[in-house]
């Protein structure tokens, strides 16, 4: 076996045991609003996982997956000795990989994200030079991990805000609902189309043009509303129901725009998260392939599908199982408050995927939720879990970029051995 | 590995559910005090005696949720209502208990006659208190509702109407004390004095469940209005 050979094959292994981790750890947190408020069993969110999960990492996955690829680093400083970019991009793949099990084991609730830029950061900082590390564009992805769930919070408060004015607070709420809830549909298609039509599908060889792009997106979220509309239909819902069971009926309501806001998490998880696993998988194909450490080109499609099956693997052998724990955790998250939580997520993700910032799914989310708390939307927070992930958060980049020196020189020794 | 996932961390125990709970077991007890007045007034003091103690276990279970749902609130909870708020609304909600249970230990413990020209207007006095308790009770079932809406708008108007009623039942309890003190004033020269003072407690007594009954209704609106 040649030693380019052994690269691909070694490439492929540690960036299938990423994508694995972030099926197994990230998945459950990403449809932890809808398992727990009882809009989709734990049996459909595994569906819904496996088939968005997949096609959001194969279809939007490619814009963060050149972020990671090369964003972060100027390649060319690596021109003379390539094989360089490779050990680096083994060494992070593992060091995160590796960071992942220990803080799982402790139950940290680390991020995928943060483990594998603070790696890349470490190994291209003291293995290459501090220079070599584009520290502008470190410094807006840093930002955007303390921007994204703030954003996400407002809009999830928002958005509640908005649930309320439009439906819960009025004479007839049932009708309200069954007026205003195919539009939330139409928006949440509508967002997903659009990022993934822009941005997405250029990475596996379709260009649709802005003009198409907008008009596709359109065509597809009026679809998906109007089927919206079929199932709601079909919901046996009486309008003349006394107070206090419309607001049942209303959250039934909800449980049809919550499937499908569930999906759009999904697929914003997808297509933000398998770049962490496949960016770097993606820079050493690329490498090995061309011979050079070439700036600009494809990311190969086979990478993504790549990801999206560890992804997959992850959900069904471990992932599943977090789920499980979460449906039961969880008891009072209806449908209205779990759809502007999920919502205000996947579309903060979904445009940090379209340009190209990977950011922690796990903590947009938890932004949220606290924005729907603040709204009197939810009975109770626990707050010390904000410390947790804060101090997590902090220990994560050094941890994944020591971690990933280490391996870095222990893969050039054995190597150039 | 430890199987848990942030989000579910996140979202502490729901206080508005136990809040509810203790209200319907206090409301239990409630409505063991009719039933238990009627064994008094006929003289059944065996049936009384088992009824006091149906309501002492139920007042028991009701100081048990109580410090079940204390517990549960740390204070790093973030919760859509005041922490304190709530904590004084639970502490109301007992309180109601604990009158009932007051109520039954001392006319059972006195074998307590009621004067039989007093009789029905004590029986109307009874009612009514009990009444103004179960109007609290509906004030608090509407607390899911109020979550829904997040605390403002239509559903904190419906609530209001429902604390209203409430005080209006209170006020009627009022009259109908006097009333009932006034046509005791006009017996009480016929009557062993010591009874006379004792149903005059008994009477105080029964004026201040409702009292309670209101007072949580009063916590539910500072409740509402608590916004942040």
């Amino acid at each position: 076996m040649d030693i380019a050979t052994a690269y691909i094959a070694l490439a492929c292994v540690f960036g299938l045991f990423m994508a694995w981790g972030v099926g197994a750890n990230d998945v459950a947190n990403a449809m932890s609003t809808s398992v727990g408020s009882r809009a989709v069993t734990i049996r459909q969110a595994i569906i819904i996982a496996a088939v968005f999960e997949f096609s959001g990492a194969y279809l939007a996955g490619g814009e963060v997956t050149a972020t990671i690829r090369n964003g972060m680093i100027d390649t060319a400083r690596l021109a003379g000795q390539p094989e360089l970019l490779v050990y680096g991009m083994l060494a992070s793949l593992l060091a995160a990989g590796t960071w992942l099990m220990v803080a799982s084991f402790f139950g940290w609730p680390v991020s995928t994200t943060h483990s594998i830029v603070g790696a890349i950061v470490g190994f291209a900082a003291f293995g290459i030079g501090l220079d070599a590390v584009h520290w502008d564009k470190i410094g807006s992805i840093a930002a955007s991990w303390v921007v994204s769930p703030v954003l996400s919070g407002l809009l999830a408060y928002g958005l509640f805000m908005s649930v309320q004015g439009l439906i819960l607070n009025t004479e007839q709420p049932l009708r309200a609902a069954l007026r205003y809830v195919p539009g939330y549909i139409f928006v949440t298609a509508l967002v997903t189309a659009l990022v993934t039509l822009t941005k997405g599908l250029k990475h596996v060889g379709l260009h649709l043009g802005s003009f198409g792009a907008f008009g596709w997106s359109l065509v597809i979220a009026l679809v998906i509303a109007l089927a919206g509309v079929a199932v709601i239909r079909r919901l046996p819902l009486d309008p003349r129901q006394d107070h206090n069971f419309q607001f049942a009926s209303v959250e039934r309501v909800f449980g049809v725009l919550m499937v499908v806001t569930a999906c759009a998490m999904a697929f914003a998880h997808g297509s933000n998260d398998v770049a962490n696993a496949v960016g770097p998988v993606a820079a050493i194909v690329g490498v090995v392939e061309s011979g050079t450490v070439a700036a600009q080109s494809l990311v190969p499609p086979w990478v993504l599908l790549l990801g999206a099956v560890g992804i997959v693997l992850g959900l069904v052998t471990f992932g599943q199982r977090v789920m499980a724990t979460v449906g039961t955790r969880i008891t009072d998250l209806t449908p209205s408050r779990g759809f502007a939580a999920t919502l205000a997520a996947a579309t903060t993700v979904v445009a940090a995927s379209g340009i190209g910032l990977p950011i922690s799914t796990t903590h947009t989310l938890v932004g949220a939720v606290l924005g729907v708390g603040m709204a009197r939307g939810i009975a109770s927070l626990n707050l010390s879990v904000i410390r947790t992930i804060f101090v997590s958060w902090v220990i994560t980049l050094p941890a994944g970029a020591i971690l990933s020196i280490l391996f870095f020189y222990l893969l050039r020794a054995a190597f150039s051995a | 590995m430890p199987l848990k996932s942030t989000i579910a961390e996140i979202l502490g125990g729901s206080p508005i559910q136990p809040l509810k709970h203790h209200m319907t077991q206090v409301i239990a007890c409630v409505d063991l005090l009719p039933r238990f007045v009627e064994a008094a007034i006929a003289q059944d003091w065996q049936n009384a005696a088992a009824l006091r103690e149906a309501i002492a276990e139920g007042e028991q279970a009701a100081d048990e949720l109580k410090k079940a749902l204390r517990r549960q609130l740390p204070t790093h909870l973030f919760m859509a209502v005041d922490r304190r708020d709530l904590l004084d609304m639970l502490l109301m909600q007992d309180k109601v208990a604990n009158k009932v249970k007051d109520i039954a230990g001392l006319m059972l413990g006195r074998r307590m006659q009621v004067p039989a020209p007093l009789e029905a207007a004590f029986r109307a006095y009874v009612d009514r208190t009990v009444a103004a308790c179960h109007q609290a009770h509906r004030a608090i079932r509407e607390l899911d509702a109020l979550l829904d809406t997040g605390f403002r708008g239509r559903e904190t108007h419906r609530v209001s109407d429902l604390l209203n009623d409430l005080d209006r039942i209170e006020h009627e309890t009022d009259r109908l004390q006097v009333a009932l003190r006034e046509q005791l004033l006009a017996l009480e020269r016929e009557l062993p004095p010591v009874d006379v003072i004792f149903f005059y407690q008994i009477i105080d007594w029964i004026g201040d469940l409702a009292d309670r009954a209101q007072r949580v209704g009063a916590r539910l609106q500072v409740m509402m209005s608590g916004g942040r």
